[in-house]
């Protein structure tokens, strides 16, 4: 045999019909026509308060409509309007009321897009301070005072397991710890906790299969579940282990790598005379062997206060492949007010990336803008050389993500403070 | 558990006792209070219908709790200015007691405190006051005075002559499983203490439960 679920009445003021979802859980109702608070306890409904509201609001999930949250059926049976007015501006907020027999009561509240799914808590939690700012702690959690303000009530539909008014005052504080918060109302009579979930409101919209568009969340919420800061630290964790790896890579190449000197040799230059095109010469043929690897060309020049500028083609004898390059050794020092100075390097190192094996030369033009009559020089080329360069590269570039992912929680963070009662001062509007 | 009849001497209805030692019974016919003397039953009084309530329990909902089976016999339906609460009276399989009180969908489960303590006098209870009873602390959260709303099924004390009763909710610390409630009831002389701790109605396994068209 089944009870009846919901109870008929009718308003004592307009004669409407009420219908009772609570039944006996209910102390107040709302007639839905004409907007007066009743006595759901009294068997003649007496009026509690009269419509009193100053404006109408329009609950978007409609009373009566059923749902299931996270598992559980819910039919939403109260609906209040309540605001917090801060600096002269009020800032208006939604509650709904949920209910099922065989679960209880259970809240939705939405500001500005921002669902958190509440349940009230049976007891209070612990309240401490923690550098010098109230926090309060649930299961091992600590949650941050984010805001104390008056709430007032604007606007009420449907029925309240208590008596509600349009006018009722109380002193709400909100205590985050993203995706949570904890919730606590004071009246003269009794202090409430209540614990919030953010929810997005996409999920309440399939929820309660509601055919609305799903309303777009503004601004960052007190407890909006910050998703950059979680990946912040997971992406820095892994960014660690990527380090880690490189590091690994770069001993195993330096340990490795076989540095074999495939050719040198020490030349001269002669700055008198001859026209630049003469002063190229090739050098011996010589072997590259074992896999393809890089090719590392040394050059260095006893440049004193002067440069010297070196073309190269390296050539395979074989498939006539060329790899030209140009390099530049330049080398200048002094004394000035600040004492000894010295700029650029005698030495000069270039990498080719991957040389396959074979036999090779090397074309050589040099170049230079010495003050000494001659420049000597010497031309190492050894292959399979570590370089650390790519590996940096990839480091740097690895880097980028975790980088961006810490500037948007920093920004997300800094977002959610400006709300608190701890927002940096400069962010105050005053006119002053 | 034996059942047991007996006759209405109000109305003649035939009257099953879930509890054969119940002291006082309400007949669901006639709504007749009745008091056991002896062997026979003795109407006190009438109790006006109770309202249609939304709670999920009821007489003869069973379930476990702390491995051992009870069934739901009593009710008494307490109401004071800002709310009301059920509290259904619990016989267990292996002879004891407990009550089930069911606040607004909030469920707890207590039972007769083993080493209440000295408990304070009803004109000494203080909101914030820590006591331990049964070897835990318990800090006053809340005083209500209630009264009776009505009554129903078997209970093990009549109920009839009684009006306003005072009662102390204390918690204790903690949260979740770990949290404990006590009630001091004021309603005799001799105040008595009862402990226990918040149930998920899931977690007592119920049969038996009250169903609601559309749920």
């Amino acid at each position: 045999m089944s009870a009846p679920a919901v109870a008929s009445l009718t308003c004592p003021q307009c004669g409407a019909a009420i219908e009772l979802r609570t039944l006996d859980q209910a102390l107040s109702v709302v007639c839905a026509s004409c907007g007066s608070i009743l006595d759901a306890r009294d068997p003649n409904l007496h009026v509690l308060q009269e419509f009193t509201a100053r404006q109408k609001f329009t609950p978007q999930i409609p009373l009566g409509t059923r749902g299931t949250l996270k598992g559980e059926k819910w039919e939403v049976v109260g609906y209040q309007v309540r605001g917090a007015t801060i600096d002269g501006t009020t800032y208006y907020w939604e509650e709904y009321l949920l209910f099922n027999p065989y679960k209880g009561f259970r809240y939705l509240t939405q500001y500005d897009g921002h669902w958190n799914d509440v349940q009230v808590l049976k007891a209070a939690p612990e309240e401490t301070m923690s550098g010098g700012r109230p926090v309060v702690t649930m299961h091992g959690e600590t949650f941050k005072h984010f805001q104390t303000a008056t709430a007032e009530t604007y606007f009420v539909l449907g029925e309240f397991p208590w008596q509600v008014r349009v006018g009722d005052r109380a002193t709400a504080s909100d205590f985050v710890a993203p995706p949570r918060m904890l919730s606590k109302e004071k009246t003269e009579d009794e202090t409430t906790w209540s614990l919030g979930t953010y929810t997005p409101a996409a999920q309440i919209w399939s929820a309660f299969g509601l055919k609305t568009r799903v309303p777009h969340a503004r601004g960052v919420y007190a407890n909006q579940p910050d998703e950059f800061v979680s990946r912040a630290g997971s992406m820095a964790k892994r960014y660690l282990l990527f380090v880690a790896v490189i590091v690994g890579l770069i001993l195993i190449r330096l340990l490795t790598a076989s540095r074999e000197t495939v050719f040198a040799t020490n030349a001269a230059f002669f700055r008198p005379g001859a026209p630049a095109d003469s002063l190229a010469f090739v050098t011996p043929s010589f072997t590259v062997s074992g896999r393809t690897s890089n090719l590392e060309v040394t050059t260095e020049a006893q440049v004193d206060n002067g440069w010297a500028y070196f073309e190269y083609a390296l050539v395979n004898e074989a498939t006539g492949t060329t790899y030209e390059f140009g390099r530049e050794v330049s080398y200048y020092y002094g004394r000035d007010s600040d004492g000894n100075w010295s700029e650029g390097s005698r030495r000069d190192r270039a990498v080719l990336p991957s040389v396959p094996p074979g036999q090779y030369f090397l074309r050589v033009l040099p170049e230079a803008e010495v003050p000494t009559p001659f420049l000597e020089y010497r031309i190492v080329v050894r292959r399979d050389v570590p370089t650390l360069t790519p590996y940096l590269i990839c480091l740097a570039l690895l880097a980028l993500p975790p980088i961006f992912v810490a500037l948007r929680a920093w920004g997300m963070e800094s977002a959610r403070w400006k709300e608190s009662d701890y927002a940096p001062s400069g962010d105050d509007d005053d006119d002053d | 558990m034996t059942a047991r009849t007996a006759a209405c001497p109000n109305c003649g209805a035939t009257i099953e006792f879930r509890w054969s030692s119940a002291v006082q019974t309400v007949c669901p016919y006639c709504k007749a209070v009745l008091v056991r003397r002896d062997v026979d039953l003795e109407k006190v009084g009438i109790v006006s219908d109770l309202p249609p309530t939304s709670s999920p329990i009821q007489l003869g909902t069973e379930g476990r709790w702390q491995n051992d089976g009870f069934v739901v016999v009593g009710r008494i339906v307490y109401r004071y200015d800002r709310g009301g609460w059920n509290e259904w009276y619990l016989r267990t399989m292996r002879g004891g007691d407990a009550w089930l009180s069911d606040a607004q969908g909030d469920i707890a489960i207590s039972s007769l405190a083993k080493q209440p303590g000295l408990l304070p006098a009803a004109t000494h209870l203080r909101v914030g006051q820590w006591y331990v009873i049964d070897d835990t602390r318990f800090r006053v959260a809340s005083l209500t005075r209630a009264h009776y709303a009505g009554v129903e099924g078997e209970l093990p004390f009549t109920t009839w002559d009684r009006d306003e009763s005072l009662f102390a909710d204390l918690d204790s610390e903690g949260h979740g499983d770990t949290l404990r409630f006590a009630t001091i009831d004021y309603s005799d002389d001799t105040p008595v203490a009862y402990v226990g701790t918040y149930v998920e109605l899931d977690q007592l396994a119920p049969k038996n439960l009250r169903r609601f068209e559309g749920w």
